[in-house]
């Protein structure tokens, strides 16, 4: 594995496999009900927030603290960042920390790269713009691997505002990495213009992909698109691409339904498909730390097995 | 190699052996400001300085026609000493320094001051650039006319950095800079289609997540201005085209007998947008870099002359406005020192352009759209005797490393550290004076040409 977790394009195959694979060991752990692993102690992770998250900070802390990591909550608001310090500046901080992992979430594409060409340790995205959030698309991955099994040949249908989705960005290359076959849903305003060289199908057309579909994944739309003229009215928007009762009914009896949060009920997804057994929404939370903790793991090389010395 | 930097006494020098734009070796006597003779054996008076320039090609002075020299403003980027510094360096004789200054060039006292900084360096003619609107708001036509009518003599007007984008407006400065042979610069980007515009659109911006700069926002704004410019029989000129849709409207608006020309930058004669993979934004300019068909496409429309000039938006940046975030640095490039290397590579050494292409390229046609060849003593003219003495000796045959820490700019911010490139100017001179000579300054020329002759 490379140093780094800035996009799914950086995880071959094997990488993916490997930390899917942590993540299910880990799983098991904590079934048993242990809290912590010592595998990481004495080693720091800073968490480098300058977009507010708590859902996802928090996901890195636990998962962090539970491999026995110090913990370092860094965010930027009301923080010398905000007053102008450039992102350099904070990133020689960090050195001087000494931090072994920074795991960064950015409002700007790129932020995280920037970042790894200033700090020693290894730079994990968070989350950087429009651009990528590759613990997002594992953590659906290994979401969809406990449901369904292998993610081989399965079709996974991502629907909504592409254009803007850095989850739909990192799900389209690690689940083609992964032998999926993913098919991109949207308003063609809400696709970017060169879609057409992503590993994937496009269509305009969701009742057309909802018969061959064992994955919907449902993203947020932004009611300020609408605004910019991306689609005319929320109604319209929720007609053509929202999942309601009808929509989930002409999918594969055992399909199930993602979402990355945080959720628009009634826009992109209905609040009676979101809250039913085929909606997989509260797994992905609890998922999200074993991912996070099999990254953390691995990307930090624990000489240790990840799993064996426990404490308790 | 020579003496004449020590001892400017005569202030004659014969110049042995030049291959003027790449022909047979031949003598250059420079006297009194001009040409005073071209031939073989050529033998000055005794007290003549001599410059060995064997195996070096002779250029005319080669011409800007988009420049930022940052001052007013922002002296902390660049200053006319500085940036007209490496423009000498760069074997340039004349910059046109764009009108984004703050204050904003839109008045006759602003292009008056930046004009007669240009003298007191004394690198190489700074020709002001005027603002079109005040302020560059793109609301109120600037006093065109008594910019014109200044000491600067502004004949090119432009609100670089920001479009006009107002068809209105735009009809309007095109008709009135008519009264005095001027010509509007337009900086072609559809504002409404480029809002928080950071990479060229497509598969690049796409990966990246970086907002779409689609090149239709250039290509429309150009089509519109030249319709525009034939329907109220004016000159219009384009800055930095970037796409190969630009260059094709281009040669339409000129196949009708408009009076349409363009300019390239020399990074979009050789850079890509692949080059934003890394999120170093030492590659985010504006137009933005565009793709290897785009490349193709303009390096072809040099070389037929469809694109009248290389200009090469020399737009400098201190560090600080670089190192950050994609998004939020600032856009431009350094790139008067690379130049005439960058021309080398992309165009001379793949062969689809000559020396001769190259002087009419960087030299006599961005002296025409400017309307320096009304002025006798201005650069860009070609080399013959009776010419002002304006040349840069240029020596194809080395390469190098670029080297950022070695330039004369007061900023880094150049896209090609590292990057060997061929050629080296070894001399430039202006009106007979060497502004350099083995590859260096001859020094702060202060108070060179003081004289506040209007011309
Ligand atoms: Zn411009």
């Amino acid at each position: 594995m490379r140093r780094h977790l800035i996009s799914a394009a950086d995880l071959t195959r094997e990488d993916a496999l490997l930390i899917l694979d942590t993540a299910d060991e880990l799983a098991r752990v904590s079934e048993r009900s242990i809290k912590k692993l010592p595998t990481l102690r004495g080693r720091t992770v800073v968490n480098l927030f300058f977009e507010d998250s708590t859902r996802t900070r928090i996901s890195f802390e636990a998962a962090a603290k539970r491999l026995s990591a110090d913990v370092i909550n860094f965010s930027a608001k009301g923080s010398s960042v905000s007053k102008g310090e450039s992102l350099k500046d904070t990133a020689l901080t960090l050195e001087a920390m000494g931090a072994d992992a920074v795991v960064i979430r950015h409002s700007a594409s790129g932020a995280p790269h920037r970042l790894s060409n200033w700090v020693r340790g290894s730079v994990v995205n968070a989350g950087d713009g429009t651009h990528e959030h590759p613990t997002q698309a594992l953590l659906d991955a290994f979401t969809m691997r406990r449901r369904l099994g292998s993610l081989e040949g399965r079709c996974v249908t991502i629907v909504g505002d592409i254009l803007h989705s850095r989850v739909a960005r990192s799900n389209v290359l690690l689940l083609s990495t992964l032998g999926a076959k993913v098919t991109l849903v949207a308003p063609p305003t809400l696709l970017p213009v060169a879609v057409d060289s992503w590993p994937c199908e496009v269509s305009y057309d969701f009742d057309e992909v909802l018969p061959k579909t064992d994955v919907v994944m449902m993203l947020r739309v932004q009611r300020e698109r609408m605004n910019a003229a991306y689609f005319p009215t929320e109604r319209e928007y929720s007609r053509r691409y929202g999942l309601d009762r009808e929509r989930l009914a002409r999918m594969p009896q055992d399909a199930i339904v993602m979402h990355p949060g945080p959720m628009i009920r009634g826009m992109e997804i209905a609040a009676e498909v979101a809250d039913s057994a085929r909606s997989t929404i509260v797994e992905q939370v609890a998922n999200g730390v074993t991912v996070r903790m099999a990254v953390l793991y691995l990307l930090l090389g624990g000489s240790e097995p990840a799993i064996g010395k426990e404490t308790e | 190699m020579s003496e004449a930097g020590a001892g400017r006494s005569s202030g004659e020098i014969l110049i042995k052996g030049a291959r003027i734009l790449g022909g047979e070796p031949q003598d250059i006597l420079l006297k009194d400001g001009r040409i005073a003779g071209i031939g073989s054996g050529l033998a000055g008076s005794p007290g003549a300085e001599v410059v060995d320039a064997a195996n070096l090609i002779a250029l005319p002075g080669l011409v800007d026609l988009h420049t930022h020299l940052r001052e007013p403003g922002r002296e902390d980027a660049e200053t006319v000493a500085s940036g007209t510094a490496a423009a000498a360096l760069g074997g340039y004789t004349v910059v046109h320094a764009m009108a984004n200054t703050s204050p904003v060039a839109d008045t006759a006292g602003v292009v008056e001051q930046v004009w007669r900084l240009g003298r007191q360096a004394g690198h190489c003619d700074v020709q002001p650039v005027g603002a079109v609107t005040v302020g560059l708001n793109g609301t109120h036509l600037a006093e065109l006319g008594a910019m014109a009518d200044s000491a600067a003599g502004v004949r090119v007007f432009s609100d670089d950095g920001r479009c006009v984008s107002d068809a209105v407006l735009m009809r309007r400065a095109l008709e009135y800079v008519k009264a005095f042979d001027g010509v509007v610069a337009q900086h072609a980007q559809e504002p409404r289609l480029t809002e928080g515009a950071q990479l060229n659109e497509g598969r690049m911006s796409a990966e990246l997540g970086l907002a779409g700069w689609p090149a239709v926002a250039e290509e429309a704004i150009i089509a519109r201005d030249c319709l525009l410019a034939a329907h109220v029989g004016s000159r219009l000129h384009v800055c930095h085209v970037s796409t190969a849709g630009s260059v094709e409207i281009v040669r339409w608006a000129k196949s009708k007998g408009w009076q349409v020309t363009c300019e390239v930058t020399p990074h979009h004669l050789i850079l890509t947008d692949e080059l934003a993979a890394s999120y170093d934004p030492i590659y985010k300019v504006n137009p933005p870099l565009r793709t290897a068909d785009d490349v193709r496409a303009l390096r072809e429309a040099l070389a037929d002359g469809t694109i009248d000039a290389v200009a090469t938006d020399h737009a400098p940046h201190p560090v600080e406005d670089k190192e950050t975030e994609w998004a939020a640095a600032a856009m431009g490039m350094i790139g008067l020192e690379t130049a005439l290397s960058v021309v080398q590579h992309a165009m001379v050494d793949t062969g689809l352009l000559d020396w001769a292409g190259v002087a009419d390229r960087m030299a006599y046609r961005p002296a025409v759209i400017g309307r320096l060849d009304g002025h006798s003593e201005s650069p860009g003219q070609p080399l013959r005797v009776g010419a002002p003495a304006s040349l840069t000796l240029y020596d194809p045959s080395v390469s190098r490393p670029v080297d950022p820490g070695e330039m004369a700019s007061k900023s880094r911010n150049t896209p090609y550290a590292g990057m060997v490139l061929p050629g080296r100017v070894v001399a430039t001179f202006l009106r007979g004076r060497p502004t350099v000579l083995d590859g260096k300054l001859t020094g702060p020329v202060s108070g060179a040409e003081t004289g506040e002759s209007s011309k």
